[in-house]
């Protein structure tokens, strides 16, 4: 709607190859098909007709880590079930995210004890946090529009620009 | 009777992971090892199995749990009565009312208290609409195991409008906590009975359209029909309680048999299946879902029969007082004070309370030392029960089936590993 209309068809348009990079990152964003506890089925809420993650171009969950940029940390990670999400870390190819999902992912939640691992955290590093207990689907949805404005400022070299404040 | 069960018992052995870890020899062909999760799309959370199979035939399961052990009975032994209620949403997170329920019933028989009609109607309307939104979940992701897609899109539309439910009673869509010691946390909005209505004017039309989906589609008979069958004598043995066990063609429904909360006075059937296997299991809790909606209308002309009134004990010991009255009674004041810093004290014992959940049959035992804490609390979770039947169910078959029968028994890890 500028230059190319008023000059005929250039086929050429200009931007900067970091642009053009984060653009594609993040509007085909493939997640891990992966769900811990209750925040997993608020994951699926969030997938379903009423919010439709798909508007995001995250519909395509990938059960292969290796097939997944983004990393939901839904729930509460349990001591034995922590090296099992590092491997799954491990083994997404980067760039890769982590969201980490509800209060349990991002602190230990309500459950303050032997058993749970006091915030995704400690093994993974973690983007996004999403509160809630579970969060609704409009607060993944949030944390996920978050992310996607986060990687949008990323360089090149992977370090990430600081957030314009106005 | 005894021996034959112990004999029954000691023929379906549940094998540990350790057992079959190395490749074994079945007959005369070499079998081999196979890990499933604890990361897998099928398994329903973080369950880990370990199947052992012939070809594409499984031969044993190992079914290794764990990984979602959340130390929750532990936790609540450091918490009071009223505060420890908020663990119990948290282990079978599909349905986190009924879970409420078992746990107030069980500390409302150590304080022997009353709860008003109002409160015990709402209950009962609050879960069995639980039970539907559990059963869509089941529904939508068992068919999606089986690569039928759309159900899950049709079954998350319903339970929205359930969860909106949820929301108006108590502000929460999932862990609301809204059933507490002695009746409700809050009376239920002058809107409640509106939204109620117009879910269920929509609900058995809907079922028929799950139904028109799946229960004549031949792909879905191919797959379901004959597979992971189970007889009584064996589901009883190995504990299966719930659809599992309604759908080997035995009537035995805790709603109807013990009953609780005044279900004997509700009209409704208990429905039942022949063949127990994946096919029935789906045909109960369609059934089931047409019964709750049956219950759920019961429950509702009640609520509108009854009026306003009570929905919390009066007893000032247990449940606390209005805010209204806190504001020019320094008795009210004192008894609210009393209850949010010290909790109540019931008298020593131990109790159990058993309600039918959307899994099977949910209990909650608490023992009492007399203090404002629980000294012991333990759940007889059925997703952990109903597990240990998976190995029996899975051998012989395929291993394309230990997905659908995975998916058939509804497993909640929330609820196995607690």
């Amino acid at each position: 709607m500028g230059l190319e209309q008023k000059a005929g068809d250039l086929g050429i348009v200009t931007t900067s190859l970091e642009t053009v990079v984060n653009w594609s990152r993040s509007n085909a964003m493939w997640p891990l098909l992966f769900g811990l506890a209750c925040c997993a089925i608020e994951m699926m809420g969030s997938q379903s007709a009423n919010y439709d993650l798909s508007r995001f171009g995250m519909e395509i969950n990938r059960a292969s880590p290796r097939q997944a940029d983004l990393m939901i940390v839904a729930g509460r990670v349990s001591r034995k079930m922590a090296p099992v999400v590092r491997r799954l870390y491990d083994q997404m190819s980067d760039p890769k995210w982590v969201i980490a999902m509800g209060d349990c992912a991002a602190c230990g939640g309500v459950f303050n004890n032997y058993a749970i691992v006091q915030g995704v955290d400690e093994v993974v590093p973690v983007d996004v946090y999403v509160a809630g207990c579970p969060p609704r689907p409009e607060a993944l949805i949030d944390g996920i529009v978050q992310l996607h404005a986060k990687v949008q400022r990323m360089k090149l070299d992977g370090s990430i620009r600081q957030p314009v404040r106005v | 009777m005894t021996i034959e069960v112990k004999q029954l018992v000691r023929d379906l052995s549940i094998p540990s992971p350790g057992d079959i870890t190395r490749p074994a020899l079945a007959g005369e062909r070499e079998t081999m090892v196979l890990n499933m999760g604890p990361h897998h799309p099928s398994t329903h959370g973080v369950l880990r199995l370990v199947v052992e199979l012939d070809g594409e035939t499984v031969v044993n399961v190992a079914p290794d749990i764990g990984y979602l052990h959340t130390g929750i009975e532990k936790s609540m032994e450091s918490k009071t009565y009223q505060k420890a209620l908020v663990m119990t949403d948290r282990t079978d997170y599909l349905a986190p009312l009924s879970n409420n329920l078992s746990y107030v019933l069980a500390v409302e028989q150590l304080l022997g208290c009353t709860v008003p009609e109002r409160a015990t109607t709402v209950r009962v309307l609050l879960v069995e609409l639980q039970r539907i939104s559990s059963h869509l979940v089941w529904l939508g992701t068992h068919a999606l195991d089986l690569a039928a897609m759309s159900v899950f899109l049709y079954g998350f539309r319903e339970r929205e409008q359930i969860l909106d439910i949820f929301e108006l009673v108590s502000g929460a869509r999932m862990m609301t906590s809204y059933f507490r010691v002695g009746g409700l946390a809050y009376d239920v909005p002058p809107e409640f009975p509106a939204a109620v209505q117009a879910l269920l004017a929509i609900m058995p039309e809907r079922i028929d359209e799950y139904e028109a989906l799946l229960t004549h589609n031949p792909i879905w008979l191919e797959r379901t029909r004959g597979i992971g069958a189970i007889d009584t004598a064996s589901a009883i043995a190995l504990g299966v309680t719930g659809p599992a066990l309604r759908a080997t063609g035995f009537a035995w429904d805790l709603r109807r048999d013990m009953p609780y909360c005044g279900y004997e006075t509700y009209e409704f059937a208990v429905p039942i299946a022949r063949n127990g296997d994946i096919y029935d299991r789906y045909l109960v809790r369609v059934a089931e879902m047409r019964e709750s909606v049956k219950i759920c209308a019961q429950a509702l002309d009640r609520l509108i029969a009854l009026g306003p009134g009570p929905y919390v004990t009066s007893d000032r010991k247990i449940a606390p007082p209005p805010k209204s009255e806190i504001t020019h009674s320094m008795e009210s004041l004192i008894h609210h004070f009393k209850l949010w810093t010290e909790g109540f004290k019931p008298p020593r014992g131990d109790t159990l309370a058993a309600i039918e959940s959307p899994r099977g049959e949910l209990a909650t035992y608490i023992v009492s030392d007399g203090s404002p804490k629980p000294y012991r609390v333990h759940f007889r979770a059925p997703s952990f029960v109903n597990l240990q039947a998976l190995p029996h169910m899975a051998r012989g078959h395929l291993v394309a089936d230990l997905v659908a029968l995975i998916a058939s028994m509804d497993p909640v890890l929330g609820e196995v590993d607690r």
